[in-house]
């Protein structure tokens, strides 16, 4: 018999493909020159266009022979008819699309292809978008062709309707996709936008007083339907972020408005102290500073040199304005570039003086997180908590249950709030440090609004395992702390926006940094025990309290090196009461 | 008839060309062997075979009129044929492994011709003159069925496989040459059409589906693809993939409380599912992924692995919904099911997921039917030589050793062998231990819409139909749009099948009623708001018992120790029981070789001496090769079809290529190692 069938050896294979691989690389360096040299002699012709084309089938990325296409295409143009030119870009566009098959993330094509789309006479949009359709559904997260194709939808003025049935294909194929969420967050407020009206009336009494709520936001109706989208997607699968973030941005956050929220002022040392909304620099954004009437030269200052932005900002008045206790004096702070200001008066007999926005009235930790009616916050938490049913250990669910509660009435979730947190904890062990310093935020948010409810300027947060202090601003007021017995590490350079601190304690932590403890005026009395100074010059920032008088440093390895009295004494002479 | 005798000596001679025959074929001549492979009939591929609609009809004429061809006066001149030491042992010539046919046609005859509605059946003689006439009147771009020919089974034979001809039966009979243009035109015409723009509002006369019976692809055996199931396993590993296209099951459906309604089963699906509450979907994707590593935790169904499916699904907490969903269509098992066997079904269904798209399944377009073929393409490429319509009357068997040494063919030639591979239904009652069969209750049925109308009409929908009792079992329906090249636009062709309790049509014809319109007389539609205008409406239904020989095997027979049994098919989803028994079947014959390793790419065959000519030679696409090429001793006859080739090498990454033009809408796969 006859008609078997031979095959050639692996070597032979090898052998044949290596002698391949070979006379393609010659032929490729050869054209390679050609084209180059034709370049550098100006000739701009079809036999260009021809070789490059040759070579950029098979090497799509070689940018240079795009410029050289580039520069005889132009040329072209201004030698032929118009019907010829829309020829030539067209045969032009199919021989991108080849490219494309070679390498669809090719820089040099896609690139190519919006130029020549911008040099085409006449355009053909559905083919386009057709190509952008199967290019992404062979790689939904091709950024290339998502750049492309939204120059496309702009200059073919595809309707946001349209593009919003769009991502609803793609998301239905595969709703683990950033790229479709993230599109359809832009659109939504375009095609369903909040209504004006509805915004305003939310707003509490005093418009000062309130985060005003901005575009970027969709109406209800819509809203609730996106709901329930992202419900069937992390329903699911709970485990896809993908979902879990296009809900947050759901939930929406307030963005807050531009204001001066406190304005302190004291006779001791004549200064003033303002607080904003959200950092700021001073010197540039227009402060004016109005004492009775007379606009007065000062120098701002932040509370640290290290900010340059910060919330808080101070300034001397001139010696004398208003260091006499029987004279009453009108102070207003004029932001002008925000054109808004806020009044304080000093009344005789008073030491100091403040005026100022509670962080209760204005909703403030509660609008970061979601500014929905509650109502609505209330069913998400439901369909949460069901999940969470379901799935007790997913971290994505615990995580939004805790920005639910935390949206709708802080205070009043706290307990839960706690165990959701050592949950998340659990697991996820990798990001315990995150959720630790999440809850510490939560925590810290909740002390104040307990203080303020309690109009006390007294601050205390032990035994929490706080893992970091925030919201210092806040502070400003406060002239007792305590934050014994956490798991501190420092006293951040924000700690200098306590401007009335006269107490803190802060043993049984494992703080080692005192940088935060930096001309605080009133501070009196530090007790630091049990903690992880070490060194002598971590105690330097003190130098710069002028009214530090007690300093408790037990259980620190600093207080057990050798004449660490005598070189205290001669560090902080003013301490009376020292505790080693 | 072929003048020339077949040479006197094969290493393995194969009688039937059905799936298991073939895939034999092909790993016995891959390794060397020398291979006669044989087959009554006219066309390839035996029971899994696919007719055009005229094709059918045909088939269905010759079933009804076949006879025992009387073998006394051959008996003598076998007798001459032995030595001594030698007896004889005769075939059967009938072909008895289909019973209860009944066809039935309800699209209304064109307005002139007022025929009895009760005939549903042309006689044949007529039947193949009427679609030449058909044709003749029809518009010049059509292209004509050249068929002058008076014999139909030719006809049905040409009008079979059009366009993609892989081989032609080895008669030699002057075959009117067809020239490329038709070729071209053809696929030029079959674009426009399977694209769904453009709905055909007229209505579909039985003298349509006749002068359109050349789309229909129409198979006997109705099975799909599981994606990784021993079928896609083996054409990947062959490169035998390389010979066919494949499109996807589109959608997974089943029939509740009399609705037809998607089955969610891939993540995308419980997503988009509508039907679903949020609390369903967690609870329907927290079990599947439970089922897909479910040997990780046997705590979970240690305790009930010998208890039925049904009663475990209950204990997970799954809605009424979601246990019908997961044991009908999933796991597509029945409620008594060893909870372990219904855990690893549905962990086979998932895994099939997503490998070639969001679904499970692979359907080869023109068929069912091309995948024996395939087969036997790969064997011929490798020199195995073909012969329709070429039988084995009887085979020469040594009393001594009880083996066969030869066997006797249809022109009464000695053909000597160490091997004979034989499908069941050659094999005589004389030679059977026991004639109980199982038995597959088939209908098929051409329907003028789909059973749940979507956005697109190309879809390919896999139904189950739980039965009504529990005792019986599920009824399983695949539904083909006119793109997977199976039936003419604007009808879908529906393959209902199950294990039989009664005759097809008692067992099926329920479901049919319930699922869809079938009209009282020809052309009859429902009233006006009637719940039946809902449905589709039958053109044309055919009934059939198919043999179930699957559970039998080689105990079942007294045969020579070298005869070599294929059973099957069987009336499962997949055909990995089919695949098996000819990877059995094959170690049986040569322990020591491998069972159809990759085909080398033909650049890499070396052509010595009389190969030259075949190369680039003729045996293309078009039809103007014989099967005389099959039997031309070349080895490098088949060339590579260029289309399916191309795209099996673009398919091979998809992440980095943009195959076709943007505009190309049908998502066609070819099976290719991911």
């Amino acid at each position: 018999m006859h008609g078997r069938v031979k095959v050639k050896s692996t070597a032979q294979q090898e052998e044949e493909k290596r002698k391949e691989r070979e006379n393609k690389l010659k032929v490729f360096v050869s054209a390679r020159d050609a084209v180059l040299k034709k370049r550098s002699a100006g000739e701009y012709d079809e036999e260009a266009l021809l070789l490059t084309q040759q070579l950029l089938s098979a090497n799509p990325d070689f940018a240079t022979l795009w410029n050289f296409r580039r520069e005889v295409l132009l040329l072209l143009e201004t030698l032929r008819e118009k019907d010829e030119v829309q020829k030539l870009y067209e045969s032009e566009l199919h021989f991108i699309e080849a490219c494309l098959k070679v390498n669809p993330k090719s820089y040099g094509s896609w690139h190519h292809r919006t130029w020549v789309t911008s040099r085409l006479p006449q355009h053909d949009w559905t083919r386009e978008l057709g190509l952008c359709d199967r290019c992404l559904s062979l790689d939904e997260r091709n950024f290339h062709c998502w750049d492309y194709r939204r120059m496309v939808v702009k200059a073919s003025g595809v309707s946001v309707e349209q593009e919003l049935q769009f991502t609803d294909r793609l998301i239905g194929s595969n709703f683990s996709n950033y790229s479709s969420w993230h599109y359809r967050s832009t659109l939504l407020p375009q095609l369903h936008p909040e209504p004006v009206s509805d915004s305003t009336s939310n707003t509490s009494p005093s418009p000062t007083a309130s985060p005003q709520t901005h575009s970027h936001r969709v109406c209800e109706v819509q809203l609730l339907k996106e709901y329930e989208l992202a419900h069937n997607a992390f329903f699911t699968d709970p485990n896809d972020q993908s979902a879990w973030f296009y809900y947050r941005w759901l939930l929406g956050r307030a963005e807050r408005d531009e204001m001066i929220s406190c304005v302190y002022v004291s006779r001791e040392g004549e200064r003033v102290t303002v607080a904003f909304s959200k950092p700021v620099h001073a010197a540039s954004v227009g402060l004016m500073l109005v004492l009775d009437g007379q606009p007065q030269q000062v120098e701002w200052r932040s509370t640290h040199p290290r900010f340059h932005h910060s919330p808080v900002w101070l300034c001397d008045l001139p010696p004398g304005s208003i260091s006499d206790l029987n004279n009453e004096h009108n102070l207003t702070v004029h932001w002008t570039l925000k054109h808004t200001h806020r009044d304080c008066a000093l009344y005789t007999g008073c030491v100091e003086s403040w005026c100022r926005d509670s962080a209760t009235d204005q909703e403030l930790f509660r609008s970061e997180l979601s500014i929905e009616k509650s109502s609505v916050l209330q069913a998400e938490l439901q369909s949460c908590n069901q999940l969470l049913e379901l799935e007790p250990q997913n971290k994505w669910c615990l995580l939004t249950i805790i920005l639910l509660m935390r949206a709708l009435d802080p205070l009043g979730h706290e307990k839960e709030t706690l165990v959701h947190f050592q949950t998340l904890k659990e697991v996820d062990p990798m990001r315990s440090s995150y959720y630790s310093d999440l809850c510490s935020k939560f925590l810290i948010e909740n002390t104040i609004l307990k203080m303020e409810y309690a109009e006390v300027r007294v601050f205390s947060l032990s035994s929490k395992n706080l893992t970091i202090l925030c919201h210092l601003d806040q502070l400003l007021l406060v002239t007792h702390i305590n934050l014994s017995s956490n798991q501190l590490a420092r006293l951040p350079h924000q700690f200098s926006m306590l401007r009335c601190l006269e107490v803190l304690e802060a043993d049984d932590n494992v703080i080692e940094s005192l940088e935060g403890l930096y001309q605080l005026p009133k501070l009196e009395d530090v007790s630091l025990k049990n903690n992880k100074i070490s060194k002598l010059s971590d105690l330097e920032p003190l130098v710069s309290c002028p009214k530090l008088t007690k300093l408790d440093l037990r259980g620190n390895p600093v207080s057990t090196t050798a004449n660490v009295q005598s070189e205290l004494a001669e560090l902080l002479p003013l301490v009376t009461s020292l505790s080693l | 008839m072929a003048t020339e005798e077949l040479p006197s000596q094969f290493d393995v001679v194969i009688l039937g060309t059905g799936l298991t025959e073939s895939v034999i074929a092909a790993a016995c001549s891959r390794v060397g062997q020398s291979v006669l492979h044989l087959d009554r009939r006219s066309y390839y591929a035996g029971n899994w075979a696919s007719f055009t609609f005229n094709g059918l009809l045909s088939w269905i004429e010759e079933y009804k009129n076949q006879q025992e061809v009387p073998t006394t006066e051959s008996e003598q001149v076998w007798r001459s044929l032995i030595d001594e030491g030698e007896d004889l042992m005769p075939l059967s010539s009938v072909d008895s492994s289909i019973s209860n046919l009944e066809v039935f046609c309800y699209a209304s005859e064109e307005e002139e011709k007022e025929e009895d509605p009760t005939v549903s059946l042309p006689s044949s003689q007529p039947e193949n003159t009427q679609t030449t006439s058909e044709e003749t009147n029809s518009d010049s771009t059509e292209e004509q069925e050249t068929v002058t020919t008076d014999d139909p089974i030719e006809a049905v034979v040409k009008t079979q496989k059009e366009g993609d001809e892989v081989f032609e039966p080895t008669e030699e009979k002057a075959i009117p040459e067809i020239s490329d243009s038709r070729q071209s035109q053809e696929e030029k015409e079959q674009q426009p059409i399977s694209s769904p723009a453009d709905p055909p509002v007229e209505k579909i006369t039985y003298q349509k589906l006749l002068k359109e019976g050349r789309r229909f692809n129409i198979d006997l055996v109705s099975k799909l693809m599981y994606s990784r199931g021993a079928l896609v396993d083996l054409l990947i590993k062959s490169n035998v993939s390389r010979y066919a296209e494949f499109k996807n099951i589109s959608r997974i459906l089943t029939c509740r409380n009399g609705k037809v309604e998607q089955v969610p089963c891939s993540r995308a699906d419980v997503f988009a599912s509508k039907q679903l509450t949020v609390v369903e979907k967690r609870m329907l994707m927290k079990y599947l992924t439970f089922c897909l590593d479910f040997e990780q935790h046997p705590e979970e169904y240690q305790d009930s692995s010998e208890k039925p499916f049904m009663e475990f699904l209950k204990t997970k907490k799954l809605t009424e919904n979601l246990q019908d969903f997961v044991l009908h269509s999933i796991a597509m098992v029945s409620e008594e099911t060893p909870t372990e066997e219904g855990l690893k079904a549905t962990q086979h269904f998932l895994r099939c997921l997503g490998r070639y798209g969001n679904t499970p399944f692979l359907f080869p377009l023109y068929g069912l039917g091309e995948i024996p073929q395939c087969f036997c393409r790969m064997c011929a490429v490798f020199g195995g030589i073909y012969c329709l319509r070429h039988s084995v009357q009887c085979l020469v068997v040594d009393k001594a050793s009880n083996s066969v040494k030869a066997v006797i063919d249809t022109r009464g030639q000695r053909i000597s062998c160490s091997h004979f591979v034989v499908e069941d239904s050659y094999i005589r009652d004389e030679q059977r231990q026991s004639t109980s069969y199982r038995q597959i209750s088939r209908a098929v049925l051409i329907t003028d819409r789909s059973v749940l109308p979507s956005e697109s009409e190309q879809q390919i929908s896999l139904v189950t139909v739980p039965s009504l009792e529990s005792s019986t079992p599920a009824i399983r329906m695949v539904e083909l749009c006119s793109s997977s090249m199976t039936c003419m636009p604007g009808t879908y062709l529906v393959h209902l099948t199950c294990s039989s309790s009664g005759s097809a049509q008692e067992d099926l014809a329920p479901v049919i009623s319930r699922l869809f319109h079938v009209p009282s007389s020809p052309g009859e539609e429902p009233e006006e708001g009637a719940e039946e205008r809902s449905k589709p409406a039958v053109l044309w239904v055919m009934y059939f018992n198919m043999r179930d020989t699957s559970a039998l095997d080689s105990s079942s027979y007294s045969l020579p120790n070298n005869v070599h049994l294929c059973t099957g098919p069987d009336a499962r989803l997949g055909s990995d029981y089919s695949i098996k028994l000819a990877e059995s079947v094959f170690h049986h014959l040569l322990p020591d070789e491998e069972f159809c390793p990759p085909a080398p790419n033909p650049e890499d065959i070396v052509y010595d001496g009389d190969g030259s000519q075949a190369e680039g030679a003729g045996f293309d696409d078009t039809n103007n090769t014989e099967g005389d090429n099959i039997q031309a001793e070349e080895g490098g006859v088949a060339q590579e079809k260029s289309p399916s080739a191309e795209s099996s090498e673009a398919s091979e990454n998809t992440e980095s290529t943009t195959q076709e033009t943007p505009l190309e809408t049908t998502a066609q796969t070819t099976p290719t190692d991911e």
